[in-house]
Order: structure tokens, then sequence, then C-alpha cells
């Protein structure tokens, strides 16, 4: 949400020329999400309503502990919740808390017509900036992690901002502050990695062989990571992406096609403009006009001729 | 509708209408089309007073369009039909293109030029139809699937390069070939024009003593 000079930007929706940016010194963040301490209370998800100014609708229970029932335009971080069954027969109830990975290569944005509707940040932050945006559902197209949703009220898109607004000024995002657990870490991506490879350390010493970070290289990495206990198989967490990737069908729509097409419309035209000066104008005659009254005269006499 | 004295109908008032409502239409997709389509042409979504407008109106465009290019459709696709004076014409195509019409072989009120940009245009729009309602976010955004929509758009995509090509030459052909906008801005041609360019049509017209834009066409030649 917060509107960094663009300066900070590394990259800008629709736009062919990026302006350079000139804030080298920062630092790319990342918050890491630690599954294995998630208590699934819920508090993170408060703390990101109240800190957006966010009221979701009120929906019908639908069975389940995901409260709302999915991600929408006024929920930017949801609980889930399944339940796995594990080799020894355990039950295991894994939470994860959903929102945006902030993508390093963020197919949102890739995906995006409106100029600087989404941006990212040098630290790594992938933001939607509304006023540019345009409504258009591209975003949701874009994403590997179906994180986007666009509002009915002002059909504009919505997802996490990384709390851009208080990483901008120093501060960790809202529910990093409010996590009890300790669960949501918060700092420099590679301070995160750190923290993660000892967090797994201690997680495999406790027999969760297949223990890992999740920080998939499909998407050039992502400045939201996952501990998980089973690495091996992200897609029990409640579908989390297995190998996350850009669709290659969004990569030929906004990689091949583009230029494909101009250059095919300006053959076209070119190529008419040419065929015009060559050619010329394809003119009726005098003598066109002379061949038709001559039919026209003829067609007439036989006419009277029989009547 | 008045027509100048010893003049050919080309087209109906309900045909130049219906033609000209279609062309708005398409112009205006094409315009607000290709501003989401690359960058390069964004600052076109300024003509529809800003990009949200412009993402809204677009699809509201296209039923429009389909609309309206189905009423071209009935008029004109029974005079569209293949047959094998085309495959003539379309083997003297050089001719064609170098303005020497004496030497090419006649054909009916539609040549295979037009007939392609006929059929390209039935066939096309009706696909830009049905994949820009799956990708129409407001009312089908939640009805399919993110990975129908992906295929839809890149489909959407690709059919209005394909319409806005065929476009470009229909819309290069009638500035070339002089004549041709005054048939559809005011509905009639010279006798000579239409002797010159759909000559079995000038003639199936004189034959039956019809003013046009078909043979059956009840009222006799104005003269
Ligand atoms: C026939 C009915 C049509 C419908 C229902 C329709 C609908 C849509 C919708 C819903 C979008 C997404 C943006 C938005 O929500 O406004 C879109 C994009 C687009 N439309 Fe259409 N459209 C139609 C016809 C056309 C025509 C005739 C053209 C031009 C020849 C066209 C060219 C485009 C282009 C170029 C895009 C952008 C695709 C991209 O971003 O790559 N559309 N259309
Ligand atoms: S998770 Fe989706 S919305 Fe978030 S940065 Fe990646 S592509 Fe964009
Ligand atoms: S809905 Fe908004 S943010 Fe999403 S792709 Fe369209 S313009 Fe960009």
């Amino acid at each position: 949400m917060a509107d960094l000079q663009s300066q900070d930007y590394i990259r800008r929706s629709a736009t062919n020329l990026t302006p350079p940016s000139v804030r080298h010194h920062e630092l790319e963040v990342a918050k890491l999400i630690d599954v294995s301490r998630c208590i699934g209370c819920k508090a993170c998800q408060s703390a990101c309503m109240e800190w957006n100014n966010l009221r979701p609708e009120m929906e019908e229970f639908q069975g389940a502990y995901e409260n709302p029932h999915d991600l929408n335009p006024g929920t930017w971080t949801l609980m889930r919740f399944a339940e796995y069954e594990d080799e020894q027969g355990n039950l295991e109830w894994l939470i994860r808390k959903d929102g945006c990975m902030h993508c390093e290569d963020p197919g949102c944005l890739k995906a995006c017509p409106a100029p600087g509707a989404i941006v990212q940040y040098a630290n790594g932050i992938v933001d939607f900036i509304s006023e540019n945006c345009i409504g258009c559902g591209y975003c949701v197209k874009g994403c590997p992690f179906n994180i986007p949703r666009i509002s009915a009220q002002d059909h504009k898109s919505y997802k996490c901002t990384l709390c851009s607004d208080r990483v901008g000024v120093g501060l960790e995002p809202a529910c990093v502050k409010t996590c009890p657990t300790g669960a949501i870490m918060f700092g420099s991506k590679d301070d995160m990695k750190d923290w993660a490879g000892e967090r797994i350390a201690e997680l495999k010493e406790r027999g969760f062989q297949n223990a890992g970070l999740y920080d998939p290289p499909e998407v050039g990495g992502t400045h939201v990571m996952y501990v998980l206990h089973h690495a091996d198989k992200p897609s029990l967490y409640s579908g989390l992406p297995d190998k996350p990737h850009i669709s290659a069908l969004v990569g030929a729509w906004k990689g091949f096609l583009k230029p494909v097409a101009l250059a095919g419309l300006a053959f076209a035209a070119v190529g008419a403009f040419v065929h015009s000066i060559v050619a010329g104008p394809n003119e009726t005659t005098e003598a066109d006009e002379a061949h038709a009254r001559l039919e026209m005269e003829k067609a007439k006499r036989n006419g009277s001729a029989e009547s | 509708m008045s027509y100048p004295k010893g003049t050919i109908v080309r087209n109906s008032t309900l045909t130049l209408v219906n033609h000209w409502i279609t062309g708005l239409c398409f112009v205006l997709l094409t315009l607000s089309g290709l501003a989401m389509f690359h960058p390069v042409f964004f600052w076109l979504s300024n003509l529809f007073g800003s990009g949200q407008w412009m993402r809204a109106l677009h699809p509201w465009l296209g039923v429009c369009l389909i609309v309206s290019f189905l009423g071209l459709f009935i008029q004109f696709w029974r005079d569209n039909l293949w047959n094998r004076d085309d495959v003539e014409w379309a083997k003297s195509l050089d001719k064609v293109l170098d303005n020497r019409e004496e030497e090419v072989p006649p054909v009916g009120r539609f040549n295979a030029g037009q007939k392609a940009v006929f059929w390209g245009m039935a066939l096309i729009i009706p696909v830009l139809f049905v994949t820009g309602i799956l990708i129409w976010e407001v009312y089908f955004g939640d009805a399919t699937s993110i990975e129908t929509q992906r295929v839809a758009v890149l489909i959407h995509s690709m059919a209005a390069i394909g319409a806005i090509l065929i476009w470009i030459t229909h819309v290069y052909a009638a500035l070339w070939v002089k004549g041709s906008m005054r048939a559809m801005l005011h509905g009639w041609v010279t006798p000579g024009w239409a002797h010159r360019h759909h000559r079995k049509w000038f003639r199936s017209l004189v034959a039956s003593g019809s003013p046009g834009p078909t043979p059956d066409s009840t009222a006799k030649f104005r003269d």
C-alpha cells in the first residue's frame, strides 16, 4: 500500500524501462513462518485486519477451522488447517499461515497490464499500488500461489503488503509483532535463512528427517519462507505448491506474444502503406462506366423487345 | 434513403447502420484491448476516462459487438458462400493487387478477399466473445478455474491480434478501392464500379432489373 518512492523500485508492472534503483544499500528482507511452532491461534490474522483496517464480511460456518473459508479482499492472511496421518499412523495437524509469498520473480507483476499497479521494492517486497489498479484480475492469473483477490466494491486487487508501510519505517510486520509463540520471524533474508537452518537441525533431531526450508527457486525464491516438517511434500500443507512456477501460458501471453503481435501489426500497417505507394488507388475509369452503360442499355432493349 | 439517378444500391440502409455500429464497437474494443495488451498502448486508456472505466466498458462493448455482428452475418452470409469464381479470382491476386482488374475473372457481390474477411471475422468474433466472457472478472471471475482463465486470456489476445490484422486489411482495401467507402457510407455505387469490381453481381442486377443490392430486390431500375 505504501507508495515508497520510485527510487526504491526494482520492478514495476507494465513498464518497459523500470527507473534505475538508486537505493543500493537496501537489504533483502524476509518473513520466516515456522509451521512447526504455530498453534493456529489466528492472532496474526487479527493483527493483519487491525493494522490494515480490514473488516471482511461475516461468513457462514463451513465446517472447518478456516475462518473465513478462503482469502478475500479483506483477508490478506489466512490460517489453513490440514489433518495428516503420517507413516506411523500419528495424526498431525498441519497449520499454515497462507498469504502472499512476495516472490523474487512475481507472476502477478508480470501479468499486470497497468503501469505501476504492482511494484517490487529493492528490499524484495511486492506491493500493489491501488490507485493504478484497473481491476482486470490478470494478477490472479499470473500468481502461482492463488493469492490476489479483486474487491467487488472498488474493483481493485488486494493481498498482503508484507506491511511495507511498517517495514519502510523500520518496524516489523503486524503479524510478526503479534505472534505469541515466535512462529513468525522477520529480518534480512540471510538472517532468516540462518535462523531457519538452526530450526531445521532441531526438527531433524526430533525425528522429522524431511524438515526443510520452503524458498522455492522456481520463482527465484520468496520473501516469505516456511519451515516445514515435511519439506519433501509441501502440498500436505493445504495445497502449498510443490514446485510453484509462473504458468507457461502466462509466459507465452506476456513474453512471446507481445513482441510478435506488435511486429505483426506494424508489418500489416507498413505493408498497406507500401502498397498504397507502389500500386496507388484502384479507380473506376470512364471506360468501366461506358462498358456498364452499354450492358444496361442492351438489357433494356432486350427487355422492351420481350414485352 | 434516396440515391442519385442511375446508380446501383450496394447496401440497404439497415446494412449501413448495422455496419457502422459494428465498426464503432470494433474500433473501441481494439483501442481498449490494445491498451491492456501492451504497455506501449496503455495511454489509450485515457480515451475512456481511466483504466478502470476502460476495463469496465470493454466487455460490454464486446456484447454489443457480437449482437451487431450477428445482424451483419444474417445479411451477408449468403453472398459470402464460397464458389468456383473465388478460386479463379484468388489465382489472379497478383493482378488484383496491381490494379489490373480488367484481366481478373469476374466475381459476384463479394470477391474472395472480402469473403475471407467475412469468414475470418465470423470465426474470430465468437471466439473473442466466449473467451472474453471467461475472463470477465466482475461477473465470471469465480465461475471457472484460474487455469481455464489463463488459457482463455491467451486465446483472447491471440484472436484479437488476428482480428485486428484482418481489420487492417479490410480498412485498407476500402481506402484503396475508390468508391467502396461511398458504398458503405451512402449505400450506392456507380454502374462502372459494379462492372469493374463485381461484374457477375452487376449482371445479375441488370438481368433482373433490380436496383440492388440483390437481384431479388423488387423495385425496378431507376434511370
Ligand atoms: C466479443 C466480445 C468480447 C468480450 C466479451 C471481451 C472481453 C474482454 C475482457 C473481459 C477482457 C479483460 C479485460 C477487461 O475485463 O476489460 C478483454 C481483454 C482484451 N480484449 Fe476483449 N472482449 C471482446 C472482444 C474483443 C475484440 C473484438 C477485441 C479486438 C479486436 C478485443 C481485444 C482485447 C484485447 C487485446 C484484450 C487484452 C488482452 C491482453 O491483455 O492480452 N476484445 N476482453
Ligand atoms: S505470491 Fe502471488 S501475489 Fe504474491 S508476489 Fe508471488 S505472484 Fe505476486
Ligand atoms: S487487477 Fe490491478 S493489480 Fe491485478 S493485474 Fe489488474 S491492474 Fe494489475
